[in-house]
């Protein structure tokens, strides 16, 4: 009879953590800015059909980054749960909170108990009545719940662009503004990235029930040329 | 409220009802008939009718319970998405409820999908509803809605009939359901012409629901005095949109004359 090899913890943990850093790392990042007009998404994402971003609930966006059909399985998971939520109870009973906290959940369960974590960083965004009570909560592969302010960044080159975001956004910005520091800062400094490239979406504040909408290419090329 | 996980093989897809079905939140139907609790709160009279740029749907405010007004000011005219609205005739509560489900479904459909429902797909929604209602209709709780829409891919106005079973019909011009349709009917039938105006379409209507409520005791009419209006919609390219109460008065004291006497139509 053969022993099972022990391995420590601590090992497996790492080990884990590299593989899903690593799927994560393939993809390509994802900034979500708060602004003036409501919370701002872009992605870097050629595809105009396998999407990134997408609407939750009313005032909820969810964005996801690393492998597609994970981050996909999980976006119409709290579609589902928010609908059914809705439904029970009241469409203001529904919150990204409570959501960001189901999806911690279910990340740090397949982390600990699979074979194989999921290789996704997810964004989960709520628009709030004004600037200061916008939510952003930026989830990672092993669960870790990371309540943002003002800005996110998901995916592999994170620290770089998170850097250059930061730079970028002055005291209050606008779409025009946060659109060109977000594209700005995923391109890098040696690359620049067309509308064609990006797949833009706003939690507008401006809509009244479902605020969550796109910005179709032209809307966004006449932005990012307007500055 | 916990995520609903599923595996591959036992994913509910698209359909908001299937995942209600799947999480044991549907209600049973009643297995007896329901008069015998008491009288059941009834919604009446609904139109539509489709003019130039799209359709028009209304319906007039009453509710009764037996020979009792129970609500004068109830809606029964509701947007079920952006391109497209429903009107309810009958059992108020569950007639409430298939609207709700039906609004939930059409959105639950689109956000997991990514992109709407045709407007076939979505009558075909309704009339599965309508008919999954058809055991408690049998207890005395029908439901006959109506529903119409813009159909953006053919730049049209298009509008469906059902009856208890959940047979779809498409009307061509027009259709009414409720206590009060009948005359309602009659009046649009005669004031029907191609491509009416948005004016005379919504002017039509209103005559319609003037007529039945004149006829049927169960319609509520126009309620200047309370300043109760029926609900009146219109669904165009440009969407659903309820028409101001005030332009309805103001069509409304057109329509009957200075005087306010008698619906003439």
């Amino acid at each position: 009879m053969s022993m099972p090899f022990y391995v420590a913890p601590e090992q497996v943990m790492k080990d884990r953590a590299d593989y899903a850093r690593k799927g994560i790392a393939r993809g390509r990042s994802l900034v979500a800015v708060i602004c003036v007009e409501g919370i701002l998404i872009v992605a870097e994402n050629p595809s105009t059909t396998l999407r990134k971003v997408s609407e939750i609930y009313d005032r909820i966006a969810f964005a996801g980054v690393g492998k597609y059909n994970e981050f996909d399985q999980l976006r119409i998971s709290g579609v589902r749960a928010a609908d059914l939520k809705g439904y029970s109870f009241s469409r203001e009973d529904v919150d990204a909170r409570s959501l960001a906290n189901q999806y911690a959940q279910i990340l740090g369960q397949v982390f600990t108990h699979e074979m194989k974590p999921l290789e996704v960083e997810i964004l989960v965004a709520e628009l709030g009545h004004g600037p200061e009570d916008d939510q952003l909560f930026h989830l990672l592969y092993d669960g870790t719940v990371i309540d943002e302010q003002r800005s996110a960044v998901l995916g592999g080159d994170a620290e770089s662009v998170a850097e250059r975001v930061d730079a970028g956004l002055g005291d209050t910005t606008d779409l025009a503004a946060g659109l060109n520091v977000a594209a700005n800062a995923l391109a890098g400094p040696d690359r620049t990235l067309a509308a064609a490239d990006l797949e833009v979406a706003l939690l507008d504040r401006s809509l009244q029930r479902r605020c969550f909408r796109r910005l179709e290419d032209n809307e966004v090329s006449e932005l990012l040329t307007g500055s | 409220m916990q995520i609903p996980t599923f595996s591959p093989g036992d994913d509910p897809g698209p359909d908001f009802a299937a995942l209600l079905r799947r999480q044991g939140l549907v209600p049973a139907a009643p297995d007896g008939p329901v008069s015998a609790a008491g009288p059941v709160t009834h919604g009446t009279t609904v139109v539509s009718i489709r003019y130039a740029d799209g359709v028009v749907m209304a319906g007039d405010r009453r509710a009764t319970s037996g020979n009792l007004i129970s609500h004068r000011t109830i809606e029964k005219v509701f947007a079920a998405d952006r391109w497209s609205g429903v009107a309810i005739a009958g059992a108020a509560g569950p007639a409430m409820e298939m609207v709700k489900l039906f609004q939930l479904q059409l959105e639950h459909y689109e956000k997991v999908e990514g992109s709407p429902l045709s407007l076939e797909g979505k009558a075909n929604q309704l009339s599965g509803m309508v008919r999954n209602h058809l055991p408690a209709a049998m207890q005395g709780l029908a439901v006959v809605p109506l529903f119409a829409g813009y159909d953006t891919r053919r730049n049209a106005g298009r509008l469906f009939q059902y009856d208890v079973t959940g047979g779809r019909y498409e009307e061509n011009d027009y259709a009414t359901s409720g206590s009060g349709g009948l005359h309602a009917a009659t009046v649009v039938k005669l004031g029907f012409a191609e491509g009416l105006s948005r004016g005379d379409a919504l002017d039509l209507a209103l005559r319609a629901l003037i007529t039945a409520a004149d006829e049927d005791s169960a319609t509520g009419g126009p309620d200047p005095r309370r300043n109760i209006w029926p609900v009146v919609a219109t669904i165009d390219a440009e969407g659903f949109t309820r028409v101001e109460d005030s332009e309805l008065a103001d069509r409304y004291h057109q329509i009957v004359g200075p005087d306010g006497g008698g619906a003439k139509s």
